[in-house]
């Protein structure tokens, strides 16, 4: 008899970890898939692409209901878990529906933070995680006016992008003095802060949040140093914080996320953690492709293979403003290390390329991304690339022409 | 005034060499034109050179003056006229004609230097006239009037034709003139000898039947030798001496307490024995022997006596003025010849007259002039002190670059600043002689200028424009008879260049009743019909209009006895060496280039066969002073310096380098030679000693190598460069210690704001940077730390294309859409590079005429071939 598997968390990481199984495992557990949301699994990366018409809503959905029907996962949605009973091994849901597992994934992702200013509760103030963040963001954009939007990071440029492209007239503040600082050094910030300025938003940078204005709804954006900008949306959009409400409740080791092992094994030894949720190596990942490799792990391990262990990712970016490309991996800033460096800033083009002792071990890509993959491919793998070496910047057809 | 511009064939004459080739010019309408040699042409019956047969690539407008420019600004004519005028006049007044000097140029045509001579020595009322050919031809000159009695080369071209041996004395003819060197190899392959006479191996020597290594500065004691020889051996003429000559006995003792005998002779000029003796005896034994020499022989401290050395064995054999037989200057520039016919150095006074008083005289009342000179003026190197100490206050320079070509360029370069006036007459609108404050006159080039030139057989020609003056440019002449009307002087009525050339005519005959050789008589006459249509004709004409091909094969010197005189020379003087300067610098020209490159820079084919300023090393020097082949060294004078690339060559005589004259700061990095040559001059021409100059050298390097391009010129960032021309702008490779900052600041004085490119990889000391406007490349640099580095060939299509965009914008930078590197051009006339004719050898070519076959390499100039022929020996496939 298949054993019972509780995914708890119906995002994409547990869509990419139910995908594993069903390769690896098909039929060796009993798969049930726990979702808050009402609707079908969808992918969360391309909301900003919805918020900027470039893809329909219908068009984001993962896997299609009779793809989980054939994989004979039964699917819980519309009902959050209320708690977990780690010694029955059952979980209840707020129905009060308990359902007995006898593995659990914890595939909770995270939630989106709001600064602790005032004012960030008002009507008009959202913040960018799900559909319906992104639903309510178009309608506003449909009434048209002003945004504001605080985080210069990848969400909230792809937002900014997103409102401009509705039809808003754009502020984004960001607290530092260049955007996605965690992803680009300063050249790279520069031309993306071009870019985006040459698709209409204005770009505030060094910007520090006071509050937001309005006695009963959002009026716009006070910063600091005094000045105000006006909005009638305000989305904030600063950062993500690992969702480890049930594992705390259920007296699991959290940091920063779930604690997990190489295994992708939280303190419990039947319970385990991903994605977005999850902390592995000390590690709190908030982006997909770490999540889908933690998922190709945990698959592993759950269909047997005791070897399978997560040794970390390359934490690796892409932005998904059109026209921009924004691409950022391993370490882009390559102090003490060897760098290359290409620059046609006119053409929006630039490129570095962190080299040490023969291995490519970051990149930053703005304009042309086309090779992303093959960057982190190779910095990942840890591939010797002196063969390649002054070509590599150019390409992988050029470099590989060799 | 333009007669002749016609959207068809005009025939001309090449603006390079001595040979004077004839030239047929077919405009093509769009600035351009078809350059082909004129087959009806005596002097090259239609064969060009390299150069010559790149013409068409240099009547580009791009790097012209075409606008008068005072302080840097453009005027117009009348004010830049004025300003000459006026300044001329402050500094005659407050000074007097001595404080004002010409410098002028060989390459003036005739009628320019007529009426520069005509207004400096007749009306301003100074002698200081003085030209580039002192540089060239000045001891041939004062050689000839001792000897001869008069300037007279007194043999023709066909007499290459028709001799029996040909000895090559200080000339390199198969680079510096290729077109007759090509005739003395055909003669050659008709059973004459050749036999070449030079410290340095060089293409000429490559090609002759016997190299005479002998050490720097002893041609006069081998061809003392020879005259003991050929007198002690019965060779003499005994009845050409007595009839035609004088001084012999003493100038024979001379010769023998030089070189006494054939071993003294091999002592003192450093040769085996058995190659002194097998000389003598080919010379002794053949009448018909032409000795042809060139600067090796002119630009020497005792240059007068080395030509001396050489008539006078032509004289004791009474072989001159016949037929295959005689002395024969070669001389360097297109129209050397025309300023000496004039007058236009300083030392002559005009028309073949010296300052004697009846010439003066003479001339002072054909010409009608009211303050004539009276005695000789300053030759180059005294004029240019003469400016530094501040006695020549008013200089003008038309159509030369001094401060690259003169001896200590550095300090030419200083005396300039001294000037209260300094007028430039000049085709480009930037040479390195010229000073913020100077007066620029945009003159004709090559291709507009209407006139005459006479080549090294006496033979003058019509240069005949076939294309409109280029912006505001006028003739030289027109420009100087303009500031001599303005000055207030009668007798400068021209119209149009015949006008000139028949005044000029008229001196030549004025009086003379055949006591002067040089003698136009019937062209006095012509009208501008005839001056037009005037064949080539070689001085002194006679009465039918016909010229002589031959003088004095029966005598008739121009001395005052109607004698030839033998000259005692002085013992050879050999550069003095020390262990701060323990080497012997050699100057002088390689295949495609002329002089300081101002034309023949502009064309891409010539820029290929010598693209950088050099130095060739002997093996067993290059050894010692730690130099590497392709690597770089620093040569030293007591004078300057230079940075040049290492040429090893085993014909390089151990003890001496050799560097050619050609680069400028324009045009290279630390490659003006002319910065290291001493100033030492022959006491009889003043011509400068540009061949043995002691210097120093090793080996220097630069942080980083790579290439540069850019639509035009520019000064790259300090180190090694030199630029060549290529497809729609230059290049250079550069070499330098300048940081990425400091590079990308020089391509943006040339690329201005365009888009920049760059990519930096400091580990590998890698800096590549492009400025595009609208797409297309303005300005590029590579630039590496190692070996192999960069060349332009990994960006010569993207340097092409009109607009670079998507992925060939983006692998820009990489290089890597071009082929690989083809190798120095060897075939300019084709476009042939080393590669090719490598493959040529490797697939059976084993004679340069298989080459040919294969690759058209050699088959039209045929400059290339000594060059082939060495490649097929050492190149041959094992």
């Amino acid at each position: 008899m298949s054993e019972p598997l509780v995914i708890v968390g119906k995002g994409m990481a547990a869509t990419r970890l139910v995908d594993e199984l069903s390769t690896r495992a098909l039929g060796r557990h009993a798969i049930i898939v726990i979702g808050a949301e009402p609707r079908p699994a969808y992918n969360r990366v391309l909301l900003s692409s919805v918020l900027a018409g470039e893809v329909d809503p219908a068009d984001i959905e993962l896997k299609p209901a009779a793809w989980w029907r054939a994989r004979g996962v039964t699917t819980l949605y519309g009902g959050a878990v209320a708690s977990i009973d780690r010694a029955a091994k059952s979980v209840t849901l707020e129905s009060g529906l308990r359902v007995a597992y006898s593995k659990l994934v914890l595939a909770t992702g995270s939630h989106p933070i709001r600064l602790p200013t005032p004012g960030m509760t008002l009507p008009g103030v959202l913040t960018f995680r799900d559909l319906r963040d992104t639903d309510a963001m178009l309608a506003a954009a449909r009434r048209g006016g002003r945004a504001v939007v605080i985080g210069g990071g990848l969400l909230g440029i792809e937002a900014a992008h997103g409102l401009a492209r509705a039809g808003m007239r754009v502020t984004l503040v960001h607290l530092m003095d260049r955007l996605m600082e965690r992803q680009l050094d300063a050249r790279a910030a520069d031309l993306l802060k071009r870019a985006i300025e040459a698709k209409g938003v204005t770009v505030l940078l060094g910007a520090d949040t006071a509050r937001v204005t309005g006695d009963t709804v959002a009026t716009g954006l006070e910063l600091k140093d005094g000045r105000v900008v006006p909005a009638d949306l305000v989305v904030c959009a600063v950062g993500i914080r690992a969702n480890a409400d049930l594992a705390r409740a259920s007296g699991l080791a959290i940091n920063r996320g779930v604690i997990v092992d190489a295994g992708m094994a939280t303190s419990d030894q039947d319970i385990f953690a991903l994605g977005e949720c999850a902390e592995a190596g000390g590690v709190v990942y908030g982006l997909v492709e770490p999540a889908y490799e933690q998922a190709r792990v945990l698959a592993r391990r759950l269909a047997g293979d005791t070897r399978a262990a997560y040794a970390g990712s390359t934490p690796a970016t892409n932005l998904k403003v059109s026209g921009v490309g924004v691409f950022s991996a391993g370490d882009f800033v390559g102090e003490g290390k060897e760098t290359v460096q290409l620059d046609d800033a006119a053409d929006g083009l630039y490129k570095k390329l962190v080299i040490d002792n023969a291995r490519l071990v970051g990149a930053i890509l703005i304009g042309d991304t086309r090779d992303a993959l093959w960057y982190q491919e190779l910095i990942r793998d840890n591939i010797d690339i002196s063969a390649m070496r002054d070509d590599l910047i150019f390409g992988r057809a050029l470099a590989m022409a060799a | 005034m333009m007669h002749g511009i016609a959207p068809r064939t005009v025939k001309t004459t090449c603006p390079y060499c001595g040979v004077g080739c004839g030239v047929a010019a077919t405009p093509d309408g769009r600035g351009g034109a078809a350059i082909a040699g004129d087959v009806d042409h005596p002097a090259n019956l239609g064969r060009l050179c390299s150069k010559g047969s790149a013409l068409g690539e240099t009547l580009a407008l791009e790097t012209r003056l075409l606008h008068p420019m005072m302080k840097g600004a453009r005027v117009g004519w009348d004010v830049a006229l004025d300003a000459v005028a006026n300044g001329l006049r402050r500094v005659l007044d407050a000074h007097g004609p001595d404080a004002v000097a010409f410098y002028l140029s060989g390459q003036l045509l005739t009628e320019d230097y007529y009426i520069a001579n005509k207004l400096m020595k007749g009306f301003i009322g100074s002698a200081h006239v003085d030209t580039n050919s002192r540089l060239c031809m000045a001891s041939t000159v004062a050689g000839h009037k001792r000897a001869l009695g008069s300037d007279t080369v007194p043999g023709c071209y066909e007499d290459l034709d028709r001799a029996d041996l040909l000895v090559l004395t200080g000339s390199n003819a198969a680079w510096c003139h290729p077109v007759l060197h090509q005739r003395m190899m055909a003669a050659k392959a008709r059973g004459a000898r050749m036999i070449v006479i030079d410290p340095r191996g060089t293409e000429t020597s490559e090609g002759a039947d016997q190299h005479i290594a002998l050490r720097h500065g002893t041609d006069g004691a081998l061809f003392s030798g020879l005259f003991v020889y050929l007198a002690d051996g019965g060779f003499l003429d005994r009845d050409f001496v007595a009839a035609h000559t004088r001084d012999f006995d003493a100038a024979l003792a001379r010769a023998r307490s030089i070189a006494p005998d054939i071993d003294a002779t091999a002592r003192v000029c450093g040769l085996e024995r058995v190659a002194v003796a097998s000389f003598f005896e080919t010379w002794a034994r053949t009448p018909r022997v032409v000795t042809l020499f060139s600067q090796g022989v002119n630009q020497s401290v005792v240059g007068t006596d080395k030509v001396a050395a050489i008539l006078n064995c032509h004289l004791a054999t009474g072989r001159i003025g016949r037929e295959g037989m005689g002395p024969f200057s070669l001389t360097g520039q297109p129209n050397a010849m025309g300023g000496r016919e004039v007058g236009g150095l300083a030392n002559q006074l005009a028309a073949h007259m010296g300052f004697e008083p009846e010439n003066v005289e003479r001339v002072g009342r054909f010409w009608n002039a009211p303050n004539m000179a009276r005695t000789e003026g300053l030759k180059a190197v005294d004029m240019f002190d003469a400016i530094a100490s501040g006695r020549v206050k008013a200089l003008w320079i038309m159509g030369t670059n001094p401060a690259v070509s003169l001896p200590r360029a550095d300090d030419i370069r200083a005396a300039l600043r001294q000037l209260d006036l300094l007028v430039v007459s000049e085709n480009v609108n930037s040479t390195d002689s010229t000073t913020p404050n100077a007066i620029l006159l945009p003159a004709t080039a090559w291709g507009e200028k209407d006139g005459t030139v006479t080549n090294s057989e006496r033979r003058i020609s019509r240069q005949r424009p076939f294309m409109p003056p280029a912006g505001e440019a006028r003739p030289d002449w027109m420009i100087m008879r303009d500031v001599a009307r303005r000055l207030g002087f009668a007798g400068f009525d021209y119209n149009e260049p015949a006008d000139i050339f028949r005044e000029h005519a008229a001196l030549s005959t004025f009086e003379n009743d055949g006591q002067r050789d040089f003698d136009l008589g019937p062209l006095a006459t012509l009208d501008g019909e005839a001056y037009d249509a005037l064949a080539p004709v070689q001085w002194p004409v006679r009465a039918d209009g016909t010229g002589e091909k031959r003088l004095f094969a029966k005598g008739g010197f121009f001395t005052s006895d109607g004698r030839a005189k033998f000259i005692a020379i002085a013992p050879p003087d050999v550069a003095e060496l020390s262990s701060a300067f323990p080497f012997i610098l050699n100057t002088g020209r390689v295949r495609d280039q002329w002089h300081t490159m101002m034309r023949t820079g502009l064309s891409q084919r010539l820029g290929a066969h010598r693209p950088e300023p050099f130095v060739t090393v002997h093996p067993d020097d290059a050894a010692r002073a730690g130099l590497v082949a392709g690597g770089l060294a620093r040569v030293d004078s007591a004078h300057g310096a230079a940075t040049l690339r290492v040429d090893i060559d085993g014909g390089q005589t151990p003890g001496t380098i050799f560097a050619p004259i050609h680069w400028n700061d324009e045009t290279s990095g630390g490659g003006r030679v002319g910065a290291l040559v001493h100033p030492l001059c022959d006491p009889f021409s003043g011509q400068p000693d540009s061949k043995a100059t002691p210097a120093n050298i090793a080996p220097v390097a630069f942080a980083r190598a790579g290439f540069i391009a850019a639509r035009h010129r520019f000064a790259p960032p300090a180190g090694f460069w030199a630029w060549r021309p290529v497809d729609g702008g230059f290049v250079a490779t550069l070499e330098t210690d300048a940081d990425d900052a400091a590079i990308l600041a020089a391509l943006r004085s040339v690329g201005g704001d365009g888009d920049e490119l760059t990519l930096r990889d400091e580990a590998r000391g890698l800096f590549r940077a492009a400025l595009l406007r609208d797409g297309r490349i303005e300005a590029i640099a590579f630039l590496g730390r190692a070996r192999p580095i960069a060349t332009f060939a990994m960006v010569a299509d993207a340097f092409g294309a009109e607009r670079l965009e998507g992925a060939a914008r983006r692998a820009l930078l990489a290089g890597r859409a071009a082929v690989a590197d083809a190798g120095p051009l060897v075939c300019a006339c084709f476009g042939v590079p080393l590669n090719t004719i490598q493959a040529a050898i490797n697939a059976g070519a084993a004679t340069p005429e298989a080459i040919g076959a294969a690759t058209k390499a050699g088959t039209n100039c045929g400059s290339c071939l000594p060059e082939l022929r060495r490649m097929t020996r050492a190149l041959a496939p094992a």
